[in-house]
């Protein structure tokens, strides 16, 4: 592999425990730059998740036998090392969920709804992924909050003043914003966001459904009062996603479903509600998940997190050396904090056009709005094409992506 | 690198497509259409407004669109629009149809007989069989004309 790898990441070893990456496509390596929408799995986790099944699989919290209890044992230490892996003081501030979206309705059903007042306000931004805005919309409409668009700025970064314009009333009760773009990369300053809406007497929740792969987040230094994020995306299973809340919030919250596990009495007349976070894990969780989202921190953090931030850090610098050198070629935003997403346009060609010359090649895009068709407004574009970037990219595959870019606009010209 | 990288996809798109994606034909409002319809494929970013205006028979005057999207189904509604018009509309139906299976199956067992010369004019557009995902870009047009003409169902004159 050509280029400069960061030496700390053993790229071909990492590559090797991905197999599907060995995978061929229409008879040509399989160039995958669609991370950002779900990521691959390693061998690690697909062991783990099978392993699983065929030795220690029950369900959980309710047998009293050796295998519902170790499965319970399995699955509650995954709850440990998520906390482990976001920093949580106490592993009870982590809830399992299905993923980023239902953790977001959670908190948009249980607070926004369940301790938000009518005439407060929720503050999203402009760069949201719909998963954080329409639940937003449907508590604003069944519980009359407020919902306020914080505006983002002509290179694609949270418009901090208009930010505090928009808490200036102290009506604010919650600030709802992405920890890292999915179409931007843009990642927003998390500590300062969380000061500025304490400030204002507003809690904050961040979508960290592309952060938490790309950086080391530590949920108390930046002092979230929610943190989410989908495991999908970290080299994990699908199906699983992880509310982190802090348990004075998870104490006066009401739950979200109702149903098994969330009870501590049951009665026709009325029930107790388990304590948290059991209280908003109604139904069997999903457990052979949650071992797979184990398996992916322990993976992930065998590499180390500094590492594969040096490595994104070399991908991003070397796409942002190809990818605005290529004629048409416009990228949407130029943050300075960014990471290993790119969204771009040609001029001679639609995204979906593009994505379908570069899938030919082998290569793995997304093309559409990415489920942020609101941004894409803001940018005055009808759509884009994204590569995404993952632990086992190759400076290699952002040549590819470059070189046939450019072939691709002779295509159409 | 070699120039070919995308030779083979000349297939999907043949010259009569590029040549209608950059340059669609009856790309315009039409003021005075008697239907009309709105197309869109929310995950793609593909969006048309379609224009139909009939003649006292029933039978399609004229039909134009506007919108944005990729080069397939630019190309797509260029193409029907040209095609339909003179057609009566269970004609247009008909072509909509024979259309759907020939984008999804790259054959059209039906496609003979009265309406055999118009589909050999949308014929070029046959290669998307091959492109799942794009099947649904080639046929919203055609989506789009059925809507068109369903919608004013109650006043429909003659057919
Ligand atoms: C920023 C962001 N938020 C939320 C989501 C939703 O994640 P999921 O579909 O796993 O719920 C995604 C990915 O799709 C995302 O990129």
């Amino acid at each position: 592999m050509d280029g400069p790898i960061a030496p700390w990441l053993n790229l071909d070893a990492v590559r090797a425990d991905f197999p599907i990456l060995s995978e061929k496509v229409r008879g040509k390596p399989f160039t995958f730059l669609d991370s950002g929408a779900s990521a691959q799995k390693p061998r690690q986790v697909i062991g783990a998740m099978v392993r699983m099944m065929e030795t220690a699989y029950a369900n959980v919290h309710r047998g009293a036998y050796h295998m519902s209890e170790q499965a319970t044992e399995a699955y509650e230490l995954s709850r440990v090392a998520v906390a482990t892996f976001l920093n949580a003081g106490d592993s009870r501030e982590i809830i399992f969920t299905g993923s980023s979206t239902n953790a977001i309705n959670l908190v948009a059903h249980s607070y926004g709804r369940g301790v938000m007042q009518p005439g407060q306000a929720v503050v999203i931004s402009e760069m949201e992924h719909h998963a954080n805005i329409v639940p937003w919309q449907m508590a604003r409409d069944a519980h009359g909050l407020e919902l306020r668009v914080c505006r983002i700025t002509d290179s694609g970064e949270l418009d901090l003043d208009d930010l505090a314009a928009k808490l200036a009333d102290g009506r604010v009760g919650l600030v709802a914003v992405t920890h890292m773009s999915n179409v931007l990369g843009t990642v927003t300053p998390a500590a300062q966001i969380a000061r500025m809406a304490h400030e204002a007497g507003a809690k904050v929740l961040f979508d960290g459904s592309q952060a938490a792969v790309h950086r080391r987040v530590d949920v108390r230094e930046i002092d979230a009062d929610f943190y989410v994020f989908t495991g999908h995306k970290l080299y994990g299973p699908t199906g699983i996603g992880v509310l982190y809340a802090k348990g004075a919030l998870q104490e006066v919250m009401p739950p979200f479903l109702g149903g098994g596990d969330m009870i501590s009495e049951v009665s026709f007349e009325r029930s107790v509600w388990a304590p948290y976070p059991a209280k908003f894990e109604a139904g069997t969780p999903p457990i052979i998940e949650a071992i797979g989202l184990h398996a992916a921190i322990d993976y992930v953090n065998a590499i180390g997190m500094p590492a594969i931030e040096a490595h994104e850090r070399a991908l991003v610098d070397r796409a942002m050396a190809r990818l605005p050198q290529i004629e048409g070629v416009t990228l949407l935003g130029r943050a300075q904090d960014r990471g290993g997403v790119f969204a771009f346009a040609l001029d001679t060609a639609h995204a979906h056009d593009v994505a379908t010359l570069l899938d030919r090649a082998g290569i793995a895009v997304r093309s559409g709005r990415h489920c942020a068709e609101p941004l894409h407004e803001r940018f005055g574009v009808e759509s884009t094409c994204r590569a995404s970037f993952g632990l086992y990219t190759t400076p290699a595959e952002v040549d590819l992506l470059a070189d046939a870019l450019h072939q691709a606009r002779e295509f159409f010209r | 690198m070699s120039g070919g990288l995308f030779d083979d996809l000349r297939d999907l798109y043949q010259e009569v497509i590029l040549d209608h994606g950059r340059k669609p034909r009856n790309f315009k409002r039409l003021d005075d259409a008697d239907r009309t319809a709105r197309g869109d494929n929310p995950m793609c970013g593909d969006r048309m407004e379609l224009f139909v205006k009939l003649a006292p028979d029933g039978h399609i005057e004229d039909a134009a669109f506007q919108g944005r999207g990729c080069a397939i189904s630019m190309a797509s509604a260029s193409l029907m629009t040209d095609t339909v018009k003179g057609k009566t509309q269970a004609q247009a139906r008909l072509m909509g149809e024979n259309f759907r299976a020939l984008a999804m199956t790259g054959v059209c067992p039906e496609c003979g007989g009265e309406i055999a010369d118009d589909m050999e004019r949308l014929a070029p557009l046959s290669g998307v069989h091959d492109f799942p995902s794009r099947v649904k870009c080639a046929t919203l047009a055609w989506h789009t004309l059925n809507a068109a003409l369903d919608g004013g169902a109650k006043e429909a004159s003659s057919e």
